[in-house]
Formats: structure tokens, C-alpha cells, sequence
């Protein structure tokens, strides 16, 4: 709560100094524009910069903002994981520097509009796993048509017909299937859901959201976590839970059959896989799910961080640079040990040649 | 003489009290302009709350309507936002609370006002009041970590099966078309909430009967009457209108609870009578779903925040004016 009050006012403070600068600039317009930020950290730099938004970002922020502190000790970094949808409107409103979004701006947010360029550098990818609970089986297979079914309380026991003949030679009990799902808006369910829309579109129809009109047989957890302790509690659930949360909790995961038909398992190789064979936008949008490729995970997922082109001052230009630049830089090496994926070595590259577009 | 001088004297205090209010010293005057502010903040505040969310929610006001809004398809996926499976949620939720709790609290205030000594009900009132202490957060996660996994295998689960096909009572605690009971679920959600809302039932309760008159309970012991008598014959006359004030007040707090019930109530989108099912009220919609929403999703967040806003206040107000006639009705007694 503090520091944004303080940032609102050094937000004040700064729009004075743009003010003097967009003058100072404008006077001498003809020249060409100064390349700042060719070697952003080189020189050391003071202030702080507050980010908001998507909670899967979060313990990855966390570890970098650790690590950042000893490049740029001048720095201060804050992370607030509020919810993507939040972190944007509190970017468009001018409290944060930055926000963190798990989807682009959706055509129908208004709060952006009139307020100038947002650039989308995509920091990371990481693959929402297919968690089970079902005694002594250990490497169910699913497709995308029966994860559609079962989610859509078409399919509702684990013998179904659909299940056993992805799966010959395992034994699946009669049980009833509980799917476990989350209560909270989520980056998550919406990728989730992406996932099914973009994958089986025919058969899929409860639509991509933060939140879906799940059957009213689901049972609804709190995060992640939350989700994982239904299927970890509940013999015969299946849900969709992040490989962090997966690998704390313990849980079985299934692999999933991708665009190639291929069941693979998901890890941070596999992700990174998948979100290699998508087609990226001008802008750095791009949908990680269902990425062509022999290995690739089909249900991966990206976050970006939001800026916007122009900042009221340099030095906040700089910082941003900075903070950007490490987290496409030194801070990818951070990504696996927290069970996300690296960024793909040709998006990475295009990120990074965008740093020079933000400016003061 | 007496009566001469007693005049003269009401006289001169009348006189000297007009001097003060003529001319207060200047703290006495800033102290008065201080608390005018402070008093009139929270109106202000208050007002403007209601300004800015119902601005922010008229999009969904006026793209779903009345019909829209009062539907119970909740499906943000395809744009469709309509509330009343979290008007339902909130209503019986408060509802079981307030049906478990109130039993309970105003036999808690006789026993506090007429059974047990003074000094043996201090400690009894501080117990109580350590419920209230409790954070609204601890009651949730108790709830969903501790009582739900607990009370399903060993109450609900014997109980549904037990009533199935009992009329009425199967329609409440049977099992429902979707399937076996879920630990978090209407019902949970509305213990908890009674839980919660006992101490300000409890306390208002006992307020209201500790202003018994002492010579109408001993004039009725005197007449005969045991100690039941009484209570039936003074006290629940005395002090009826006074503990349905405190019930609706109890009915407001648990209306607008959010973090205990978005935790324990499951989180389901239905309106159904069973209520071992999962369900979902107004205030768990919006802490759930606020942190992803965007467009008319949020603005029919917020406007959800402002039919809860109207709803509680409706609530209170009612409740207030029930007190107050019923204040004015013992005092002319």
C-alpha cells in the first residue's frame, strides 16, 4: 500500500520531468533519436519499480527480484500477484509500471484504449498438467476429445469406452470421475480451456474463460494448490493443476496426445517444446497451446510482462529496460529449477530486441 | 420558601448555561467542527462507494436489463452474467445461519441475564466474545481444511442416504440429481456463518433483555410463577421486538460474510433446494472472480457488489427501526 502511494507521487513528479523532456526533445526533433538503453545494465540505477498481475508469474518474479538485487543494487522491484485481469487495469491506470498477463489485452478491455502503445515481452512458459487420482494406475493416457468429454460431464466413469481404448492393457475401475476445477478466476482456466477450444473445437463448448460454467458436479479449490488438494483428498479425481504445484503436491499426471499424435508427458523440455512451434505475431503475441512438434506438451501456457512504449522519464525507461532485460537475460536459467519452461531461443530473441523500444 | 428558592436557583442555571452556549471557548467550538467532520466523512465515504460502483456496473446494468440480471445463467466464457444463483446462495446461507444460530444465541442470553450468577457470567460473555475475535479467514480455512473433509464421510454422506426419497426432508438433505453431497455446501457454509454470527446475536440479546424491569420479573415470582413462567410471561413479552433487531442485524452480518463463504461454499453455480450441494453467494463471486475479470465481467461484478450493498442496508435499516420501536414501546411501559 505504501510504496504505491509514494509511486503515485513520484508518478507526478515524473510526468513534469517528460513534460520537460518531450519540450526539450521536440526542439531539437530533426535530430536522430539518442539509442538508449543499447547496454542497459552497465550503468548502475536508483528507484523503484512495481509490478502487478498474473499469479502464475509469481514465484518466478519472487526468485528473479532476489537475484536482480545483485546486478542492480539501486533497484527496489515489487511484485504483486493480484490476477492478470487486474494487473492490466491497474497498468492502464497509471499505479504499476508494469503488469503481468497470462493472455493479451482482450479486444472487448476498454481501459487501454487512448493510452498509448503496450508492448508485450513474453518471460515465461510452463505446462498445466492432467493430475489423477487412481490407485495403481500410474500412465493413464488422455486425448484432447476425452479430457473435453470428461470436463464437460459427458464421460463420468473411468471405464468409459473413450478412456479404456486410449489406454489397452490398463486396468481402470468403475469408479465415478470427480473433476476438480478452480473457484477463483484464473490465467490458468483460461489456458486450459483455450487449450480444449483450440484443440477439439467441435467438441468443446463451454468456451474460453477465466472462469467457466463448470457442471455442477465439479468441485471447486482455491489456486492451484487448492485444486491439487481436491484430486490429492478425492480417490477418482482428475483436475488441472501447474507442474509446480504437481510435483509439492505429489500428484500423478497423465500425458496428453498433441497435434502430432504423440502422448507426451509434461515437463519444462516439453513445454518449451510446444510453444516453439507457434506462430508468433509482430507484437509478441502468441498462443502456446497446441504447438506443432514430435515432443511438444499440448497444454502449455505463456505470461508476458506489460509496459508501456512511452514513459514519463528516462529513468524509468531504464529501469524497465533493466529489469526486462534480466528476466529475458540471466533470469531464464532460474525457470527450470521452478518447474516452469525456458522461453524458446527465437521468441527470447525477438523480446529482446524489443527492449530498445521503450522509452522516455 | 423552599419551593421559591429552588425556582430562583433553576432560574440562574438555566441563565449560565445560555452564557456557555453563547460564547464557548474556541477548542470547545473546533472539537464540535471536528467531530460534524468526522461524522459527515463517513456518509460521505459511504455515498461515494455507491457512486463509483454503480458508475463502473452500468454497463452490465444496461446490457443485461432486468431479465439479465435476475437470470441464473453465470457464464462469463460466452458473455452471459446473470446473478440470481449468487442472490439465491446469499439468501439461504444467511437463512440456516440465522435459523442455527438464533436458538442458540438467545438461550445463551437467558442463561447469561436470568439463570447463572453475575459472576459466573463474565467469563461465559468473554468466551463468546472471543468468537467474534476469530478472523473471518480462519473460520473459512477451518471450514474447508478441517470441517468439510470431516463432516461429509461421517454426517453427510449417512444423512443423504438416509433421507432419500423422504419428502421434504429429501428435497433439503438428500441427494441431489448431480450427485452424492460435497463437503462444501450450502449447509456448511451456513454453520460456519452461524458460528460467526452467534456473539452479536448473543450480546444484543442479552442487552435487550437485561432492560427487563426487576419489579415485573419479581412481581411475577410473587404471583407464583416458576422461573420458565416468568420468562415466557415477562421477559419474551418485554424483549421480543429487540431480539428480532438483533436476529435481522445477525441476518445482514452473515449476508455479506465473503471469505468464510467463498471458501466453504464450493463454489457451484445452481439454484437447487438440496442443500448439502454445492452453491454460491454474492460476496464469494466477487473475491473469487475480481482478479481476472475485465469488461462487462467486471462492471457485472460490481454490480453484484451493489445489489449486496443495497441488500445489506435494506437489512440493517429494518433492523434498526424494529430496535428502536421496540425501545420506545418498553420505555413507555
Amino acid at each position: 500500500m505504501q510504496p504505491r502511494g509514494r509511486k503515485r507521487v513520484a508518478a507526478g513528479i515524473g510526468g513534469i520531468a517528460a513534460l520537460a523532456v518531450a519540450v526539450s526533445l521536440s526542439a531539437c526533433s530533426s535530430s536522430p533519436k539518442p539509442s538508449g538503453g543499447s547496454s542497459p545494465t552497465a550503468a548502475p540505477l536508483t528507484g523503484t519499480l512495481n509490478g502487478a498481475g498474473s499469479t502464475f508469474q509469481t514465484t518466478f518474479q519472487q526468485a528473479a527480484i532476489s537475484q536482480f538485487k545483485s546486478v542492480q543494487s539501486g533497484m527496489t522491484v515489487n511484485y504483486d500477484p493480484v490476477g492478470s485481469g487486474t494487473g492490466r487495469s491497474d497498468l492502464a491506470a497509471g499505479t504499476v509500471n508494469y503488469a503481468g498477463s497470462d493472455s493479451p489485452i482482450p479486444s472487448t478491455e476498454t481501459d487501454f484504449t487512448g493510452k498509448g502503445t503496450v508492448l508485450y515481452f513474453p518471460v515465461v512458459i510452463g505446462p498445466i498438467t492432467m493430475s489423477y487420482n487412481l490407485a495403481g494406475v500410474s500412465n493413464l493416457k488422455l486425448d484432447p476429445t476425452v479430457i473435453a468429454n470428461i470436463f464437460q460431464g459427458k464421460i463420468t466413469t473411468w471405464n468409459d469406452p473413450a478412456i479404456t481404448a486410449l489406454n489397452p492393457g490398463v486396468s481402470l475401475p468403475s469408479q465415478a470421475i470427480t473433476i476438480a476445477v478452480r473457484q477463483d478466476s484464473s490465467g490458468t482456466t483460461q489456458n486450459f480451456s483455450l487449450f480444449l477450444q483450440t484443440a477439439v473445437p467441435s467438441v468443446w463448448s463451454l468456451g474460453s474463460s477465466s472462469t467457466i460454467s463448470w457442471p455442477h458436479s465439479a468441485h471447486a479449490g482455491s489456486g492451484n494448490s487448492g485444486v491439487a488438494q481436491i484430486i490429492k483428498s478425492t480417490p477418482g479425481a482428475i483436475g488441472y493443476v501447474d507442474l509446480s504445484t504437481a510435483h509439492a503436491s505429489g500428484l500423478t499426471y497423465a500425458s496428453v496426445k498433441n497435434s502430432s499424435g504423440n502422448y507426451i508427458a509434461p515437463s519444462a523440455a516439453s513445454a518449451s517444446a510446444s510453444a516453439a512451434g507457434v506462430t508468433v505475431n509482430p507484437d509478441l503475441t502468441f498462443h502456446a497451446v497446441w504447438g506443432s512438434g514430435a515432443q511438444a506438451y499440448p497444454i502449455t501456457y505463456q505470461s508476458w510482462v506489460l509496459v508501456f512504449e512511452k514513459q514519463p522519464n528516462a529513468n524509468d525507461a531504464k529501469m524497465l529496460q533493466a529489469w526486462i532485460g534480466y528476466l529475458l537475460g540471466d533470469g531464464q536459467s532460474l525457470l527450470p529449477s521452478l518447474d516452469y519452461a525456458k522461453l524458446p531461443a527465437s521468441i527470447d530473441q525477438m523480446a529482446k530486441a524489443q527492449l530498445s523500444k521503450i522509452t522516455g | 420558601m423552599t419551593s421559591h428558592s429552588a425556582r430562583a436557583d433553576s432560574a440562574g442555571i438555566a441563565g449560565s448555561a445560555r452564557a456557555l452556549a453563547e460564547r464557548r471557548p474556541l477548542g470547545d467550538r473546533v472539537f464540535q467542527a471536528l467531530a460534524l467532520v468526522a461524522g459527515l466523512l463517513v456518509l460521505a465515504i459511504l455515498v461515494l462507494i455507491l457512486v463509483s460502483t454503480t458508475q463502473q456496473s452500468t454497463t452490465w446494468f444496461g446490457k443485461e436489463g432486468i431479465t439479465g440480471i435476475f437470470s441464473t445463467t453465470w457464464d462469463p466464457a460466452h458473455n452471459k452474467f446473470g446473478a440470481l444463483t449468487f442472490i439465491y446462495g446469499t439468501a439461504i446461507t444467511a437463512v440456516i445461519a440465522v435459523i442455527l444460530a438464533v436458538p442458540v444465541s438467545v438461550a445463551i442470553a437467558l442463561l447469561l441475564t436470568e439463570v447463572v450468577p453475575y459472576r459466573w457470567a463474565r467469563p461465559i460473555v468473554y468466551v463468546i466474545d472471543l468468537l467474534a475475535v476469530v478472523p473471518s479467514v480462519v473460520w473459512g480455512l477451518w471450514g474447508v481444511q478441517v470441517f468439510a473433509p470431516w463432516v461429509l464421510p461421517h454426517v453427510y454422506a449417512p444423512v443423504a442416504r438416509a433421507l432419500k426419497g423422504v419428502p421434504v426432508l429429501g428435497n433439503l438433505f438428500g441427494p441431489s440429481t448431480s450427485g452424492a453431497p460435497s463437503g462444501p455446501a450450502f449447509f456448511t457454509a451456513g454453520l460456519i456463518l452461524a458460528f460467526m454470527i452467534t456473539p452479536i446475536v448473543t450480546s444484543l440479546s442479552r442487552e435487550v433483555i437485561a432492560t427487563v424491569p426487576t419489579i415485573d420479573k419479581e412481581g411475577a415470582y410473587a404471583l407464583g410463577a416458576t422461573r420458565l413462567e416468568m420468562i415466557r410471561g415477562v421477559v419474551w413479552p418485554h424483549s421480543q421486538g429487540g431480539i428480532v433487531g438483533a436476529v435481522l442485524l445477525g441476518l445482514g452480518r452473515a449476508m455479506g460474510e465473503t471469505i468464510a463463504a467463498a471458501l466453504v461454499i464450493g463454489s457451484s453455480t445452481q439454484i437447487t433446494s438440496h442443500l448439502l450441494s454445492p452453491g454460491y453467494s454474492m460476496p464469494a463471486v466477487i473475491a473469487n472472480q475480481f482478479g481476472e475479470a475485465f469488461g462487462e465481467f467486471r462492471s457485472a461484478l460490481l454490480g453484484i457488489g451493489v445489489l449486496l450493498f443495497l441488500l445489506t442496508i435494506i437489512v440493517n435499516v429494518l433492523a434498526r427501526a424494529v430496535v428502536a420501536r421496540n425501545v420506545q414501546r418498553t420505555r413507555g411501559a
